[in-house]
């Protein structure tokens, strides 16, 4: 699997995507309530906030990430975090999604020219993902093992018995061992914990050189979140996978990145090894997000919080995205935006002012 | 829970609803103001005439020894003889039943089989003709009333074109019209529904997972969200037959056919007290019944289910 360890697996180059329209939907397609959609058959096709055309999602997204590796992604919500693992998975819906400019090269293949059917194959096989709600991404009608086996039979052409003898080691391995019981159960018979560690094994099934965690432990416990950290870093050693961990929790991030990028509006505004990144923020928007997380070491002070939020697509300022909410911002920040500079070896900064000494 | 477990609860559950739905049945029958010995005898009976057909019906004994003696009767099935005919009324209702069963059968069927494949598409294929298609078609049934389509299907196929008789049962031929008025009126409601369920079951996150498996489109649909989806289907499904399985009055009406729903009809207009009172549980039981079927289905669809 891993034959671009120490090359680059995935790189991530300029990517755009713009939503073609505003409907209360998130990246994954339109979600509709109990009673179906909002919306009849003959009824208007436009959503309910009106026609909006090509609002920005993504601004020009860059990301590498290496064999063996932990790129941590953070961001707060709606900066784009979930539209570019969904992009790297080739599930954009389109529309209203729309991939503007850009590449995916994944293996020295580009992503975005592949074939649908080709691109099918890769998901899954190479590519897999793993979410933030275990409970509502299993399916409640299926046991563990049949959504486990299905995807072995399909891709490595398995026989029933063999899937399943492998379904029986993966769960081993993920810490479900010694309970087979676990592939004759439904989701909702296993605890929280428990169905990430089935969702883990069953996108780990067909060993894929790289994994997608998006938010993976945000909705467990403290003490399960350490677990399939754990569990996380496991596959990166044992099994020398790549992975692409989407957090917006950036303790969560220090404890198992190996890179960090920090995105922002769209746009990666700080990319760096953890150490760096965490000594010598350049960005101010990571200094601020630094500043922000409970520290053992600054008991005693007051947590900062970043004042204001998030732009939305439809609103993005001019110049410097978070200009506004900066509180270095200069004149040539509300003008022009910043370029992506490598300001030391391999640590790069979208900023106007990232040489600038930060005041007290 | 195992399935054995359930199974007893949920039977636990029929005799219950069973034994309470009678003593409604038995209680109400009697709140009701008239007399039935009086109804029967008329208005102008001597006082012992009526007497004596009290003591027959034995309304003249204490409520508890009524009571008792209605439970008993329940439980053997046996709801006494018509006053009209003086048939068992047990009888008279079997007689009747396998026409409307058979019938029942047939029109869930043809909705399910017309609805289900239709509503799907139109969920998954939506804003394309076939949703425009189904859409149109389950707009239209839900408004026309299945006596007037039942008529239109007689003077088309049965008058105009001679493919099926005019009326009269014995045979499945005889039956198939009035099977299409029936199903197509409950495919209506079934195809709303089922579009409605895959269109919502689509949306779940569950989706988003089989599709980064690398699943097939159609194992993603068709597998995946399309299990879930039946499960309202199944529910609506069930209480329909349990409709249908009541008596179709109308649809029996316009196609003279000798069903439960005539047979009641007629019973309430001659104020046949025992074949109401039989008619009644008998629907009741038939409901339970259905409502059990549905039940374990459900469980085996949904094992969520079992929980509760």
């Amino acid at each position: 699997m891993a034959e671009a360890e120490g090359g680059r697996l995935l790189e991530v180059r300029d990517l755009e995507v713009s939503f073609a329209q505003t409907t209360r939907s998130g990246p994954l397609g339109p979600r509709s309530g109990p009673l179906g959609p909002r919306r009849g058959p003959l009824g208007p096709r436009r959503g309910p906030l009106g026609p909006r055309r090509g609002t920005p999602a993504l601004r020009g997204v860059d990301l590498e990430l290496a064999g063996a590796e932990i790129r941590g992604l953070v961001g707060e919500s709606g900066s784009g975090k979930t539209v570019t693992s969904t992009c790297i998975m080739g599930l954009l819906a389109s529309p209203p999604g729309r991939i503007e400019r850009g590449r995916i090269i994944f293996k020295g293949r580009d992503l975005l020219c592949l074939p649908a059917q080709e691109m099918r194959m890769l998901r899954g096989r190479e590519i897999a993902m793993i979410f933030q709600e275990p409970s509502r991404y299993l399916n409640p009608s299926f046991k563990i093992g049949e959504q486990i086996t299905e995807m072995l039979r399909l891709h490595l052409g398995m026989r029933r018995a063999e899937a399943l003898h492998r379904a029986e080691e993966l769960v081993e391995w993920v810490g479900l061992g010694g309970r087979r019981r676990v592939l004759h159960s439904y989701p909702h018979q296993l605890s929280g914990g428990m169905k990430q560690r089935a969702m883990i094994a069953m996108a780990i099934s067909c060993n894929p050189s790289l994994l997608i965690a998006d938010e993976p432990t945000t909705a467990l416990d403290v003490t399960l979140q350490l677990q399939i950290l754990k569990l996380i870093l496991r596959l990166r050693e044992a099994l020398r996978m790549g992975i692409l961990f989407i957090s917006h929790d950036l303790g969560l991030v220090r404890a198992v990145a190996d890179q960090v990028s920090v995105i922002y509006a769209g746009r990666i505004v700080e990319s760096a090894p953890k150490q760096l990144l965490f000594n010598h923020p350049l960005h101010p928007y990571t200094r601020l997000l630094l500043l922000s997380i409970p520290a053992a070491a600054r008991r005693g002070t007051r947590l900062r919080a970043i004042p204001g939020r998030v732009p939305d697509a439809e609103h993005i300022p001019p110049g410097c995205a978070f200009h506004p909410r900066c509180p270095l911002a200069e004149e040539v920040c509300r003008t022009q935006a910043p370029e992506t500079l490598e300001r030391e070896p391999a640590h790069s900064a979208a900023c106007h002012l990232a040489d600038k000494r930060w005041p007290d | 829970m195992d399935f054995a477990t359930l199974m007893l609860r949920r039977l636990g559950r029929l005799l219950l609803t069973v034994a309470l739905i009678s003593t409604i049945i038995f209680f109400v029958i009697r709140v009701i103001p008239g007399d039935p010995a009086l109804v029967i005898a008329g208005v102008d009976a001597k006082a012992e005439d009526v007497a004596a057909i009290r003591a027959k019906l034995g309304t003249d004994r204490p409520l508890a020894s009524q009571y008792l003696g209605w439970m008993l009767s329940v439980a053997r099935f046996d709801f006494g003889t018509s006053l009209i005919t003086g048939q068992p009324v047990t009888r008279l209702i079997f007689e009747r039943f396998s026409l409307t069963l058979v019938l029942a059968v047939l029109g869930i069927l043809i909705a399910i089989l017309l609805a289900l494949p239709l509503g799907v598409l139109s969920a998954v294929k939506r804003w394309s003709f076939w949703d425009y298609l189904g859409m149109a078609f389950s707009q239209i049934g839900m408004a026309v009333p299945s006596f007037w389509l039942g008529i239109m299907l007689l003077l088309l196929l049965a008058v105009k074109v001679r493919l099926f008789p005019l009326f009269g049962a014995g045979s499945l031929r005889h039956l198939v019209l009035p099977a299409v008025s029936l199903g197509l009126a409950q495919a209506a409601v079934l195809l709303r529904l089922s579009r409605a369920a895959m269109i919502e079951e689509l949306a779940k996150e569950y989706v988003v997972t089989a599709r980064a498996k690398g699943l097939t489109e159609r194992m993603v649909k068709y597998k995946h969200a399309l299990k879930n989806a039946l499960l309202p289907v199944i529910t609506v499904a069930g209480i329909q037959l349990g409709y249908m399985l009541g008596g179709a009055i109308i649809i029996e009406q316009v196609f003279s056919l000798p069903g439960l729903g005539r047979l009641f009809l007629t019973g309430i207009y001659q104020r046949d007290f025992p074949l109401i009172q039989g008619g009644v549980m008998f629907v009741a039981i038939v409901f339970s019944l259905i409502n059990f079927t549905v039940d374990l289905l459900y469980s085996v669809l949904n094992p969520k289910i079992r929980i509760g």
